[in-house]
């Protein structure tokens, strides 16, 4: 069924307000999409009628808050095609995830000469816990070179990989430059060396099918706030075997069998990491915004989006003076670009001026940056709800923008 | 010469008639910032670098008998346009009357709403940066 905007944006009551004057024209859609409606009912439902803390209490309200709790576990396995949903572990976000697996995978697996490969687009929760994991265990962090493009170097990929290659760690689609990287061919290749591969999911599970098990990722990490869900919630898959040899994560309550002075036994997995009182409101919303992505489908909501990106990369392509930041082959919904002679803070400003909401600067991927040579772009990511006309309002203004500097 | 607060009362009153249009007052201020003069290529070290921008911003004095002069520049235009008002209200003054001068253009003309908090906390660093210069120019003089 073909998606209907109208209909669409009525579900999103942030959409419907002016921003310096202007309608507001959010275009900032791979920093977090808007909510709709019915995840922020679902938010209040909980808190007024169903509060309690789950897994514990044996009253009726504790039981129903933990039937809806598990009821998203069971959701987001069947939204990455997990096997089960003890392989389902909740989190505050990619950032969290990806820490996770550090701290237990690889306080445990990772030693001295170890290679963990990276590539030069990742953003920084994908660089920053494994320097620091390379560091404390005196293994190796390599990083996969890219072309002008914005593209992996796939021969260049293969030279890195050895029998010392213990785990893989990339972006499945690139924040700052919207490339979709070929990660199942990465997968493959990496385990002919035994080597374990995490997928930083943060941006593709809101573009693209993810299937784990077609993929066969050992890890997938990602955010519900970049998925119309609620924020400090994320979520990490991890197969089933893996996880269980993993040891626990924090300490606390939920992830023990039996604690005694002498001794604890750890709970099974997914409880083994989930300590404490989890963020039980936004896990049951989240829900809801699982339930939107799938009414729409993923098929539909790709070719709108990808309609977006084509009619945006023409027009914007006009304008004298725009430098496109990534122009690889396989995209998503992402423009980074540059205006000759002008800082991206600046464009970023004015196009605030005209009610359009971007993202600028190194959009937390500096080593990228460096490798184009610049301090920044500006950033346009659109998504299902965004329009043709909010694209001409955005052409226009870069357009007028653009002249300052390019007569 | 024009006090402080006569300066500041001239670019309140330009910034007044520009009105609420947002996009209009950057353009101002970008204009404003156009019109710097040109900063020393080999002034633009690591050292004059304020620290707190998220741009780059580079400030330098000179001594004018005893007086500062003030120059400044930054790889962004809205910056530079930023700097150019500081400068255009405390160069060319002793370090005294920088120290005491209280800077209520800022908030009069809206500044906060028109670059938001981060740029805010920007210009908060290069009003600090010319008062520490201020400062060690009357030490030194006093010693
Ligand atoms: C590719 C990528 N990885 C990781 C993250 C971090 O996600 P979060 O801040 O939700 O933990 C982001 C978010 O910007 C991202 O785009």
């Amino acid at each position: 069924m073909p998606i209907n905007l109208e209909d669409i944006r009525s579900l999103f009551p942030i959409l419907h307000q002016e921003v310096n004057g202007k309608p507001l024209v959010y275009l900032d859609n791979a920093a977090t999409t808007q909510k709709p409606q019915a995840v922020l009912d679902a938010l209040s439902n909980y808190y007024e009628l169903d509060n309690s803390n789950i897994h514990r209490g044996a009253h009726t309200l504790a039981d129903r808050a933990t039937r809806y709790y598990e009821k998203t576990r069971t959701l987001i396995k069947e939204y990455i095609n997990a096997k089960e949903e003890a392989e389902i572990i909740f989190t505050k976000g990619t950032t969290e995830s990806i820490n996770l697996v550090a701290a237990t995978f690889g306080r445990k697996f990772i030693t001295k000469g170890d290679e963990i490969l990276i590539s030069t687009m990742e953003h920084h929760a994908n660089i920053v816990p494994w320097q620091m994991l390379c560091e404390e265990k005196e293994a190796i962090l390599k990083i996969i070179p890219i072309n002008d493009s914005g593209e992996i170097l796939m021969e260049e990929f293969d030279k890195l990989l050895n029998e010392n290659t213990k785990l893989v760690s990339i972006v499945h689609v690139s924040n700052a430059l919207g490339t979709i990287n070929p990660v199942k061919e990465i997968i493959q290749k990496a385990h002919r060396f035994g080597a374990k591969v995490l997928l930083d999911g943060a941006q593709s599970t809101s573009h693209l099918d993810v299937n784990v098990q077609d993929l066969d990722c050992d890890f997938l990490a990602f955010s519900a706030h970049k998925l119309f869900g609620p924020t400090g919630l994320g979520i990490l898959y991890g197969k089933r075997n893996i996880l269980e040899s993993m040891p626990p994560y924090q300490g606390g309550g939920e992830m023990i069998k039996e604690v005694t002075f002498a001794k604890t036994t750890y709970n099974d997995i997914p409880f083994k990491f989930e300590a404490g009182t989890p963020n039980i409101a936004d896990v049951i919303a989240f829900q809801k915004a699982l339930e939107f992505i799938n009414d729409l489908g993923k098929s539909d909501i790709k070719k709108q989006e990808d309609d977006l990106l084509s009619y945006a990369t023409d027009l914007l392509g006009e304008i004298k003076g725009f430098i496109p930041i990534g122009t690889a082959k396989d995209k998503v919904s992402v423009i980074s670009f540059n205006l000759n002679g002008m800082h991206p803070f600046d464009v970023g400003m004015m196009l605030d001026a005209n009610g359009i909401a971007v993202r600028t600067g190194h959009h937390c991927t500096q080593p990228l940056m460096q490798r184009f040579g610049i301090e920044g772009t500006v950033r346009a990511s659109f998504s299902v709800y965004n329009t043709k006309s909010e694209i001409d309002v955005l052409v226009a203004a870069v357009a007028k923008i653009a002249k300052i500097k390019n007569k | 010469m024009n006090t402080i607060q006569d300066i500041q009362n001239e670019i309140i009153d330009e910034f007044g008639i520009l009105g609420d249009d947002k996009e209009s007052t950057i353009y101002y201020i970008m204009e404003l910032g156009a019109k710097l003069p040109e900063f020393p290529e080999s002034e633009k070290t690591e050292e004059n670098i304020i620290k707190g921008c998220q741009s780059k911003v580079w400030l330098t004095t000179q001594e004018n008998e005893d007086k500062i002069v003030f120059l400044a520049d930054s790889n962004t235009d809205i910056t530079k346009g930023l700097i150019s008002l500081l400068i255009r209200v405390l160069s060319g003054r002793k370090p005294q009357e920088i120290l005491h001068a209280q800077l209520d253009f800022i908030d009069k003309i809206g500044m906060g709403n028109i670059i938001g908090s981060q740029r805010s906390n920007g210009l908060a660093a290069m009003i600090k940066q010319m008062k520490l210069y201020a400062l060690a120019y009357q030490t030194k003089q006093n010693a």
